[in-house]
């Protein structure tokens, strides 16, 4: 504990912090949004066109078995960023979640009731407002479950992208174990758990937000 | 070009002779996964099922396992490391930890989705709470607790790699070697080792789960997925027409 407190106590360790923090929330959230838009298009394709259902289940399986220290490093050698670009961290996580997102999405929409989008039809609904008025919507408590699960997992993945050298909290890590000092260490693990506290309270709100008749069928 | 870098290495004759050769290092990846799907089964498994069973304690379970989702393995392998003085109780822990959640949701998940009415009509058969888990619950929670095994395995063999950063030779070693001298042959081959690991294993685990799971199982589970949603989704509005996307 007296280790942490001198480790906290310098002004220029908390400001580092606060960058990797930063760092941290950048290079976990924007895969995160981003793979939200493509699991939500690719998911629209596999509701409408079944023959891509089976290619691109079994795709987002294999992905999962590639080690994410090697897809990491993997993709500079692919598209030519260079091996310290935080992209090829950022890439690398957003084909993880979006492999992740892609089935719950395609199955809720499979799930919206025939009933539900006839009666949109018979309203006037052209297909494109009636997805994203009436069909996406429906989804979003499916979707909102996957987003957590990839938010967590995009929180902790980032820290290994501190083994190639990208920033972020895994820093502390690497630098902890370097000089055999356990207070950056401690402050890291406690600070990503909290980062993947506040962001999973940020996301249960949105979904709340989003789904105000969830509330009126259970109260 | 990478990929004939990554081969050369594959079939370097070098690599497949002493200690530090690629069957050593394959052995000892595949020792501290089973070590630790094994070690997170003997937890979650009874936990997931105790939970399933009984309803009780279901959110803090679920709250429980996101909480240890969250933990990075990186950092809680370097602090065990820094702890216990040496990397391999550490690593076990750590692959422990990341392997607990899927196991425990596939358990829990499991019990928790048996059809009410067949466990009402074990209950009326006169079956107590013990013979209703093992006779019942159980065998219908097989597949998806050995879909969370598989989920489990993937994951620990993908993050065995971290273990190499701390000394231990697993086949994160190559990773962290082509890494840091920019081989990129050594390092796409540790790459496609730690892939085809995962992909073995998985397979061998779908075999597993195929013999294990009673074959009426798998009948009604097809049937059933068609006429009623998942009670864990969270869905607005049940289904009414064929929507199977399985």
């Amino acid at each position: 504990m007296g280790d942490i407190a001198k480790y906290l106590s310098d002004a220029g360790t908390r400001a580092a912090l606060l960058d990797m923090l930063l760092d941290h929330v950048y290079l976990s959230l924007v895969p995160l949004v981003v793979s939200v838009v493509l699991a939500i298009v690719l998911g629209l394709l596999c509701h409408r066109f079944r023959q891509f259902n089976a290619t691109l289940i079994g795709l987002s399986n294999i992905v999962y078995t590639i080690p994410s220290l090697a897809l990491f490093a993997i993709i500079p050698a692919l598209i030519g960023t260079r091996v310290l670009d935080p992209l090829n961290v950022i890439i690398a996580l957003t084909v993880y979640t979006t492999a992740l997102l892609v089935r719950p999405v395609a199955e809720a929409l499979a799930a919206v009731p025939a009933h539900v989008t006839a009666a949109a039809t018979a309203m006037g609904f052209r297909p494109l407002r009636r997805f994203l008025t009436v069909e996406l919507p429906l989804s979003v408590p499916v979707l909102a479950a996957g987003v957590r699960v990839g938010s967590v997992s995009n929180i902790s993945l980032v820290s290994v992208g501190a083994l190639i050298g990208t920033g972020g909290l895994g820093t502390l890590f690497t630098d902890g174990f370097r000089q055999r000092y356990l207070a950056p260490i401690i402050i890291g693990i406690v600070l990503t758990l909290v980062l993947a506290l506040v962001v999973d309270l940020l996301l249960v709100l949105l979904r709340n937000r989003l789904t105000p008749w969830a509330r009126v069928v259970k109260p | 070009m990478i990929f004939a870098d990554a081969l050369a290495w594959l079939l370097d004759p070098v690599n497949w002779s002493g200690g530090k050769s690629i069957p050593t290092r394959v052995g000892i990846h595949l020792l501290y996964c089973l070590g630790a799907v094994l070690g997170a089964s003997l937890i979650a498994v009874p936990l997931g099922l105790y939970v399933g069973h009984t309803g009780r304690g279901g959110v803090v379970l679920v709250g429980g396992s996101n909480a240890l989702r969250a933990l990075p393995t990186l950092g809680l392998v370097t602090f065990l490391y820094l702890i216990a003085g040496g990397g391999t109780v550490g690593v076990l822990i750590g692959l422990i930890v990341l392997a607990v959640p899927p196991i425990l949701a596939g358990a829990y998940a499991g019990v928790q989705d048996v059809d009410r009415g067949v466990v009402d009509a074990a209950r009326g058969m006169g079956m107590t709470g013990a013979q209703r888990l093992w006779r019942v619950e159980v065998p219908n929670a097989l597949p998806l607790l050995v879909g969370g095994l598989r989920n489990a395995t993937l994951q620990v063999v993908a993050t065995a790699s971290v273990a190499a950063y701390v000394g231990i030779e697993t086949l994160g070693r190559p990773l962290l070697d082509g890494l840091r001298v920019l081989d990129y042959g050594q390092f796409v081959g540790g790459a496609i080792l730690i892939a085809l690991l995962a992909v073995v294993l998985d397979g061998v685990l779908a075999g597993v789960g195929r013999l294990v799971v009673p074959a009426g199982l798998r009948l009604t589970a097809r049937s059933r997925s068609r006429r009623t949603p998942p009670r864990r989704r969270e869905m607005p509005v049940p289904v009414e027409s064929g929507g199977s996307t399985a």
